[in-house]
């Protein structure tokens, strides 16, 4: 009896090394312009070509401006330092014939969210990128890990990657959700859980009945937080709903596809395998949840008390009160007793249709509040972005006064010009509030798209509707 | 390979933070990703913490705010290759650029009591060791450090620091993972002597799973 993570890891096992780890064969590599220079300069040096080219799918993200608007290329980024990453991206795919969704493609957009969507992610895969979010693609049944530089390298030579295998752990979600609860809210609220260690050293399958009732991109969500619980690995076994998925974003051929849909469908957890541990929550009781501090298990219901140092025991103590002044909480309760200055809908973690689709609904012919400097959407590539337009999305959110703009990661991390300024408050529906990481001393508040949406048109916390 | 004697011991003043979840954010900023370097990481360590402004890549130490209160700014802890910090050291992003910081500031181990687990394989590919203790031995050595400098002896065969004389403790890492620090192996040369196998494996997939080559 083995799990789907025991499968995933022998159908891709290679061999066992002297020193116990074992190879894995990869069979997709996404690259981005951040974790792939040094990887691409090791691999020249030793004279190396990419194992099979083929394996390999780049797309800038990080870096690129997201005001670029059409006919923009790499040597037309302001920010001297960001252009020559992305211009040494172009160039090594170049060098080497990797296949790259440039920053001039209408296809271009944030690494986890153009793989599954051009249907370059299958399920049963193996899947690395040099970037901890590559869990997202695990929503579709894949073996997806995030990996580092040098890794990226050895995978760029060798077509596999050297590894130690994880332990297993099952997370059951089950029943239903009140409305305006979605898969962000329960993920955070698994994080605020298990905590940021909670899944060191797991690979984590998420099952229970509202996996199965749940679409492929709020899989996603929650597969791509899987890391802010510390595990590297996070997965869902295929279903119906992930073939209908795949079967719309493919460029497989009918009888090749229905191969794959068999074994596809058989790529489940044995009944009675065994993990090492397992949790099962009921989301029935979920509350939309927001981040108060300056990790993702810092998380609240929103309409609960902010923990204080009197709440908290003598190991908490230290980190409440750190958090509590980095995020400027003084004598505030409530979430809803802070005001926020920008507001930020877009990431990997929530910048697909499905995201916009729902923060629309909140903004439609409401403006957003007076307190409010800067209210961005950031599609998640440039074929979320065609179809948003396509539905009309776009306008909704112009006429509410947000600031429509073009893909890449944004003001999920201070790399690129979107950036908070010192002391900012941002409802943010990105993965990560460590400190400085919008940009420095920002402060982050993570939360799902219709609370971001939310606070756009209110200006602080409050009931979603 | 080459076999490197001073690997095996690291010894010196243990600099130490005292938070659990020091991110990959903090260990080092955003911003200094947008180098294509593998080196020259060191004055961006910790840099929000290390500095009072904010910090771009390429200006230069002596012309940045410093903050005087912290640790690493200071002597002797400003030449120290031993850190102790508490829980979940280096959670969040892939970015070896955090190992890369850490090695290039002269940090040869860090002690905690659990790590990121991409953080943790990333160390080992750069020489940087990383300790994992029980809690309450870092609350004891958190103890020794804030009262006075301390010096550690690390000893990498035997698995072992050496406080005192009298006062040691031992900590576990994989025999493999422990060579790579001495001898400085190299993964992509490691695997490349498996070629046969990878191709073999590789031709038994593209006809057992043609979807996965499918456009190639
Ligand atoms: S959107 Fe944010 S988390 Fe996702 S890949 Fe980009 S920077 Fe990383």
């Amino acid at each position: 009896m083995k799990t789907l993570y025991d499968k995933l890891w022998e159908e891709h096992h290679v061999t066992q090394l002297d020193s116990g780890e074992s190879l894995l064969y990869i069979d997709r590599h996404y690259l981005h312009e951040v974790t792939s220079p040094q990887a691409f300069e090791g691999l020249a040096k030793k004279h190396l070509k990419p194992w099979r080219l083929g394996a390999n799918i780049a797309t800038p993200d990080h870096n690129v401006p997201t005001t670029r608007g059409n006919d923009f290329n790499s040597n037309q980024i302001k920010d001297e330092i960001s252009k020559i990453q992305v211009v040494e991206l172009d160039k090594n795919c170049n060098t080497f014939g990797i296949k790259q969704f440039d920053i001039k493609s209408s296809k271009q957009g944030i690494v986890h969210v153009i793989g599954p969507e051009l249907g370059y992610t299958l399920p049963g895969m193996t899947i690395v990128c040099g970037d901890s979010h590559t869990s997202t693609h695990g929503a579709l049944g894949c073996l997806a890990m995030g990996i580092g530089t040098s890794e990226v390298e050895h995978v760029l030579a060798t077509q596999c990657l050297k590894v130690s295998k994880l332990k297993n752990m099952l997370v059951r979600f089950e029943g239903t959700p009140v409305e305006n609860v979605s898969s962000k809210d329960i993920v955070l609220y698994f994080i605020g859980l298990i905590g940021t260690a909670g899944g060191t050293g797991y690979a984590i399958e998420f099952s229970g009945s509202y996996i199965k009732d749940i679409s492929v991109e709020s899989r996603m969500t929650i597969c791509n937080m899987a890391i802010e619980a510390g595990a590297k690995v996070g997965l869902i076994a295929p279903d119906k709903t992930t073939i209908n998925y795949v079967k719309e974003k493919s460029f497989l051929d009918k009888k090749t596809f229905e191969k794959a849909e068999n074994y596809w469908l058989n790529l489940k957890t044995d009944d009675g395998a065994k993990f090492d541990n397992e949790v099962v929550i009921d989301v029935s009781k979920i509350k939309p949840q927001v981040t108060w501090g300056t990790s993702p298990e810092m998380v609240v219901n929103y309409d609960d008390e902010i923990p204080t140092v009197f709440s908290a025991n003598d190991d908490n103590k230290r980190s409440i009160e750190l958090a509590r002044n980095y995020m400027g909480i003084q004598n505030e309760s409530k979430l809803s007793d802070l005001t926020f200055d920008k507001v930020f809908i877009g990431s990997c973690t929530n910048s697909r249709i499905e995201d916009l689709r729902q923060a629309a609904k909140v903004v439609k012919g409401k403006t957003i509040a007076d307190n409010i400097i800067e209210a961005i959407v950031v599609p998640g590539s440039g074929m979320v972005k065609e179809q948003a337009e396509i539905e009309g999305l776009d306008e909704v959110f112009k006429e509410a006064g947000f600031i429509w703009r073009d893909p890449g990661c944004s003001m999920c991390l201070g790399m690129n010009p979107d950036q908070l300024k010192p002391y900012e408050r941002c409802a943010s529906t990105s993965n990560r509030n460590f400190e400085g990481r919008q940009g420095y001393l920002g402060r982050t508040h993570l939360m799902s798209p219709l609370m971001a949406a939310y606070i756009a048109i209110n200006g602080t916390v409050g009931e979603p509707s | 390979m080459t076999s490197n004697s001073e690997g095996l011991i690291i010894d010196g003043v243990v600099s130490y933070i005292d938070r659990d979840n020091i991110d990959t954010d903090q260990i080092i900023p955003t911003e200094y990703l947008k180098s294509i370097k593998k080196f020259g990481y060191e004055d961006y360590l910790f840099d929000g913490w290390r500095y009072k402004d904010d910090g771009k890549l390429g200006v230069k130490k002596e012309d940045r705010h410093i903050n005087q209160d912290f640790i690493l700014n200071n002597k002797p802890y400003s030449e120290s290759k031993i850190l102790l910090v508490r829980d979940n050291f280096g959670c969040g992003s892939s970015r070896e650029h955090a190992v890369w910081a850490l090695r290039d500031f002269g940090i040869k181990a860090v002690i905690a009591s659990s790590f990121g687990d991409i953080f943790y394989n990333n160390c080992f590919k750069n020489s940087v060791l990383p300790v994992k203790l029980k809690k309450n031995e870092i609350e004891e050595l958190f103890g020794l450090v804030k009262k006075d400098i301390v010096e550690l002896s690390l000893d990498l065969q035997q698995r072992t620091i050496y406080i005192d004389d009298k006062h040691k403790l031992n900590f576990k890492v994989d025999d493999h993972l422990i060579d790579r620090i001495i001898y400085g192996l190299d993964d992509v040369d490691v695997s490349l002597k498996e070629k046969e196998k990878i191709l073999n494996f590789e031709k038994n997939r593209m006809s057992s799973k043609p979807w996965i080559y499918a456009n190639e």
